[in-house]
């Protein structure tokens, strides 16, 4: 048997495969595929205190190996997730972790005060790097003091595990890395989609109704693993890698350059039910390489 | 052993291409086998297909359901060539393998046994009315089908569902049956609250003008929706249309809608 488990500051998880924020719902929506308990944990959808209709229609195009989005944070605000989803799935066997957004510091503080209450949801991902949304989000994220400040200000109210959720759209992730980790962050993840754009050459309009939208999926990869191999080696604090992982040896690739846990996001748009078999491929990697934990993965790039 | 509370709903699975013939110039039949059996599938479901061997083609395409034999553990899908994914799947030949994520949506509402219904399609849109077609298990005295297209070449030929419905046409050139648009027809114009349901699939623009007609005349009508999507199954939240109830995902929510939901 091969030891799966992986920790990232106080939360365990029975192995680093994930699913990504936006990309898996609140987790119900993939039990209609398979039993979550099976994959070490759920992202769940960007969630704000109070309801977001998102961006308008169209929000999607889809783009050499990869797709552009411009939902806009879309979900039912935070009371109605405590409400009428956390029952629903509070029982999963698996970590659950929310991923929080604000357009104000006032907002990101609320939020945590609401998900503290919550048991079963140990961690939070402090979004600050929505790119789809005008008012905020991404704006805390490009600059190291707005990165600090509604970091230590939810550190404040938040005694769990509070990973930061880093834009890739900056001129050095490892500054902010290093700045959220100065105030107290318990992880990073990263990264989010890169800013981008696509137009129909024969109706000469803009394919997205924001006319730009976040980049995800394979064509981002190589741009996320080198993103995070700098932050890891930037901080102290665990990674969470994420960025086109299509496959077990991507997610391998993201542990070798640094991340405790990696998260599926966009694959999982494609087959449902990749998660599952990237844990299956990782152990029988594992075995193939007689390696015992998967922790002699993370950080372990052979120069 | 692993508890899963909740049995497995959706499915993503290999099929067998075993037919893949042309309809006419821009639409191709589509069969594909599982090898385990087959779930309940319904009218106005669709299905998720991968587009093999491209490089280009990053997400899957969601079909409308045409045909399910359950003996036979087959699906069958017409698929017009809209775009390079479409065209791509057409090019598959009987053999290959391909991925499908199955069931997606919500079906139509199905009529109840005394209704006289109205099923009108254009383009693809006529996969789901033929298949809501036969599975109502209505009689065929009940059952009026209005297929619209541009031209006679451009309707497929539904002849061997007239055993389940009376079939009409609509052709902008008038080179079969009634010249001018589905909502031109005479089934349409000459009195609709004589049916207790009405069911549409095809381009917005018909759909939108049946839903006004239908609306006005108070009858109970549905529309499948054939918005962008990126996931099918309610996560990517990218195929949203404005409802009565706030931004509903058409995969999910839908694809089949009230007109009474919508903002139309």
């Amino acid at each position: 048997m091969v030891d799966l488990k992986v920790k990232v500051h106080d939360l365990e998880f029975k192995n680093p495969i994930t699913l990504a924020s936006g990309t898996c719902g609140f987790a119900r929506e993939m039990a209609d595929f398979f039993d979550p308990a099976i994959v070490g944990g759920f992202f769940l959808k960007g969630s704000t205190l109070k309801n977001r209709d998102g961006n308008e229609y169209p929000r999607m195009a889809e783009t050499p190996s990869g797709m552009l989005n411009a939902v806009g944070l879309q979900n039912k605000g935070i009371d109605y997730f405590i409400e009428n989803i956390y029952p629903e799935i509070k029982d999963y066997d698996t970590q659950l972790i929310i991923n929080v957004n604000g357009s104000t510091v006032e907002d990101y503080i609320a939020l945590t005060e609401k998900v503290n209450e919550l048991d079963k949801i140990r961690g939070i991902e402090l979004n600050i790097s929505c790119p789809n949304v005008k008012e905020g989000g991404m704006a805390f994220g490009v600059s190291c003091p707005g990165a600090e400040m509604v970091t230590r200000e939810v550190r404040k109210v938040y005694d769990k595990t509070l990973i930061v959720k880093l834009s890739p759209n900056v001129t050095d992730i490892s500054e902010i890395a290093r700045a959220v980790e100065g105030q107290g962050a318990d992880a990073v993840s990263l990264v989010n989609t890169f800013l981008g754009m696509a137009i129909d050459a024969e109706t000469r309009k803009p394919k997205l109704s924001t006319i730009t939208g976040g980049l995800s999926g394979p064509a981002i990869k190589p741009i996320a693993l080198r993103m995070v191999w700098q932050v890891a080696n930037a901080v102290k604090i665990p990674v969470v890698g994420m960025g086109g992982i299509m496959n077990a040896a991507d997610a391998i690739e993201f542990m070798l350059a640094g991340a405790s846990v990696v998260q599926i996001g966009t694959a999982v748009f494609k087959d449902p039910t990749l998660p599952v078999q990237i844990i299956k491929e990782l152990e029988d990697y594992m075995l193939h390489h007689k390696m015992q934990s998967v922790n002699d993965l993370i950080d372990c790039l052979q120069m | 052993m692993r508890k899963f509370k909740r049995m497995a709903k959706k499915f993503v699975a290999d099929f067998v291409v075993v037919d893949n013939k042309p309809l006419n110039a821009t639409n191709f039949l589509i069969k594909v086998k599982s090898n385990s059996v087959l779930p309940n599938i319904l009218p106005g479901q669709f299905v998720n297909v991968e587009i093999n061997d491209s490089k280009e083609i990053f997400l899957r395409r969601p079909f409308s359901v045409f045909e399910v034999d359950y003996n036979d553990n087959t699906i069958s899908m017409i698929v017009k060539i809209l775009g390079r994914g479409s065209k791509k799947l057409t090019e598959i030949e009987p053999g290959r393998n391909v991925s499908l994520v199955y069931p997606l949506g919500k079906s139509f509402t199905y009529p109840s046994s005394t209704d006289k219904v109205l099923l009108i399609g254009g383009g693809s849109g006529v996969a789901p009315m033929l298949f809501l077609a036969k599975e109502s298990g209505l009689d065929k005295t009940q059952v009026d089908i209005l297929l619209g297209a541009r031209t006679k070449e451009d309707h497929i030929d539904v002849e061997s569902y007239s055993k389940y419905a009376n079939l009409h046409y609509a052709t902008e050139d008038g080179s079969l049956g009634e010249k001018g648009f589905v909502t031109q027809h005479s089934v349409f114009i000459n009195d609709l609250t004589k049916y207790d349901k009405i069911y549409a699939c095809g381009p917005d623009g018909m759909m939108r003008a049946i839903a006004k007609v239908a609306k006005a005349a108070g009858v109970f009508c549905e529309v499948s929706l054939e918005n962008l999507m990126a996931c099918g199954f309610g996560v990517c939240l990218c195929c949203i249309e404005p409802t009565n109830k706030g931004n509903l995902c058409v995969c999910t929510d839908g694809p089949v809608f009230n007109i009474n939901e919508l903002k139309w």
